[in-house]
């Protein structure tokens, strides 16, 4: 039992480092995607709306297989296992920042042009209106659904046992199936739900930081 | 010379003529009222003249410095960098405030004087801290716009404003999105400023403000000004019947 919990826990470093990866570049990526698919290129824009769409539209474990196996399969490159927890993160990063990107567009669209306006006649560049007029605006407005997504993360890092990264779903799984007992599935709900617990408690502190205007 | 110089102004919004050949000067210290009927192109006029619209065709000067100069019959932009330059002969006060709710009273006041004028801190802090006096509004410096009235929002868009000292300031129907007791706070404000010899150019619908306050009362009726005067011989004896009419209509008699 000990020897379990000991093993799980070692899985949920795993997952713990696929959730803060992902966060800590998708989060600004997503940032980026959003300026692309609001670029005035029209070749810019479409080719980030082709790409939130894919990333929306197929399932993310097909994405994790495609990113590991695509290199071998369509380059006949081979990156060895050693790419396999790189590919779990690279598949989130690029699944994860479609979506933020998409929360981010609606938050940027959403600020009123009187914002803009009153930056220009003031005389801030479009550089500084965005940096320190909009942006910090659109971070309170987007956060309620950044944080659907950020606790979605946690569940989906379970993921990556399709690449055999011995995140703790990985490890729960084989355990399970040695051991013929369900607790290690019921010790890892727990393990989520706690990550969970705590990644929630820590957005709805940070939206209440925010909260000092409205 | 002129502090603000635009001559025979068209503008149109997808094939809908908003302004026909407007032409308008404004020297230092005049007080200018824009009134007219709405949809008459007063806003649109103002907002050609903050560099928030592009004017189809006409000349746009501040100081005698060119923003936009005519050519083909069109109008011809100064570059990005120079009309940057050119945005700081000027304030705008908006019909819907638009202060910074991020930003506390203070740093609405300071943010672009430090940031865009590059002013020290502390000048900065000194200077807003005198205008929120004068607004009446000393003790709101550490408040959030969100935390006052709608009165006490337009003040301080108009300590703003003239935080980073404008020639000229253009007010875009500063109390229309106000009560009727807020309105007389904004406008004694106005009046204030007037006095002191501030330049405005000022699109209002109170016409007490127009008639007491300016110096010069323009009248808009269908993309030109109609008439103009002295507010006195507007409100007094308007010789355009479209004038007539509107004032009969405003005034109630």
């Amino acid at each position: 039992m000990q020897s379990m919990l000991l093993q799980l826990a070692e899985g949920m470093a795993t997952s713990v480092a696929i959730f803060v990866l992902t966060l800590l570049f998708s989060l600004p990526l997503g940032m980026l995607v959003a300026l692309a698919r609001m670029s005035k290129s029209r070749l810019l824009s479409g080719l980030m709306r082709i790409y939130i769409s894919i990333m929306r539209g197929t399932p993310l474990m097909l994405q994790l297989l495609v990113v590991f196996f695509g290199p071998y399969y369509l380059l006949r490159v081979n990156l060895g296992s050693g790419y396999r927890f790189p590919a779990v993160i690279l598949a989130f990063v690029i699944n994860y920042a479609a979506y933020f990107a998409e929360s981010y567009r609606g938050g940027i669209a959403s600020m009123p042009r009187g914002q803009y306006e009153a930056a220009q006649v003031l005389g801030y560049s479009r550089a500084q209106t965005f940096a320190h007029i909009i942006l910090p605006q659109v971070v309170k407005r987007v956060l309620p659904s950044v944080t659907n997504e950020v606790i979605t993360l946690v569940k989906d890092t379970s993921l990556a046992f399709v690449l055999s990264v011995t995140e703790m779903f990985t490890i729960a799984k084989a355990i399970a199936a040695a051991e013929k007992t369900m607790i290690p599935y019921l010790a890892a709900g727990i393990f989520y739900y706690v990550f969970n617990f705590v990644v929630a408690m820590l957005m709805e502190r940070l939206e209440h930081r925010l909260n000092y205007y409205r | 010379m002129y502090i603000l110089e635009i001559d025979n102004l068209y503008k149109q919004f997808g094939g809908n003529p908003v302004l026909r050949g407007v032409s308008l000067r404004i020297a230092e210290g005049e007080v200018v009222s824009l009134i007219g009927p709405s949809g008459s192109g007063k806003s649109t006029l103002l907002r050609c003249a903050a560099l928030l619209e592009t004017m189809d065709r006409g000349t746009l000067r501040f100081s005698g410095r060119t923003a936009a100069a005519e050519r083909d019959s069109r109008s011809v932009y100064a570059p990005r960098q120079q009309l940057h330059q050119l945005r700081r002969n000027f304030g705008l006060v908006f019909q819907s405030f638009n202060l910074f709710p991020h930003y506390t009273v203070l740093r609405n006041l300071t943010d672009a004087p430090v940031r865009v004028a590059g002013r020290s801190r502390a000048e900065a802090e000194d200077e807003a801290r005198a205008l929120l006096q004068k607004m009446g509004l000393a003790d709101k410096a550490g408040a959030y716009p969100c935390e006052l009235s709608g009165g006490q929002q337009q003040r301080v868009s108009i300590a703003r404003a003239l935080a980073m000292h404008p020639k000229i300031l253009f007010f875009d129907e500063p109390t229309s999105a106000l009560d009727p007791e807020l309105t007389g706070e904004v406008l004694s404000v106005m009046r204030q400023l007037a006095d002191d010899g501030m330049t405005m150019l000022v699109v209002t619908h109170e016409m007490s403000f127009a008639r007491d306050a300016s110096d010069r009362t323009l009248f808009m009726a269908d993309g030109v000004i109609a008439e103009e005067g002295a507010p006195e011989q507007i409100f007094s004896q308007p010789q355009n019947p479209r004038t007539r009419q509107f004032l009969s209509g405003v005034l109630g008699r």
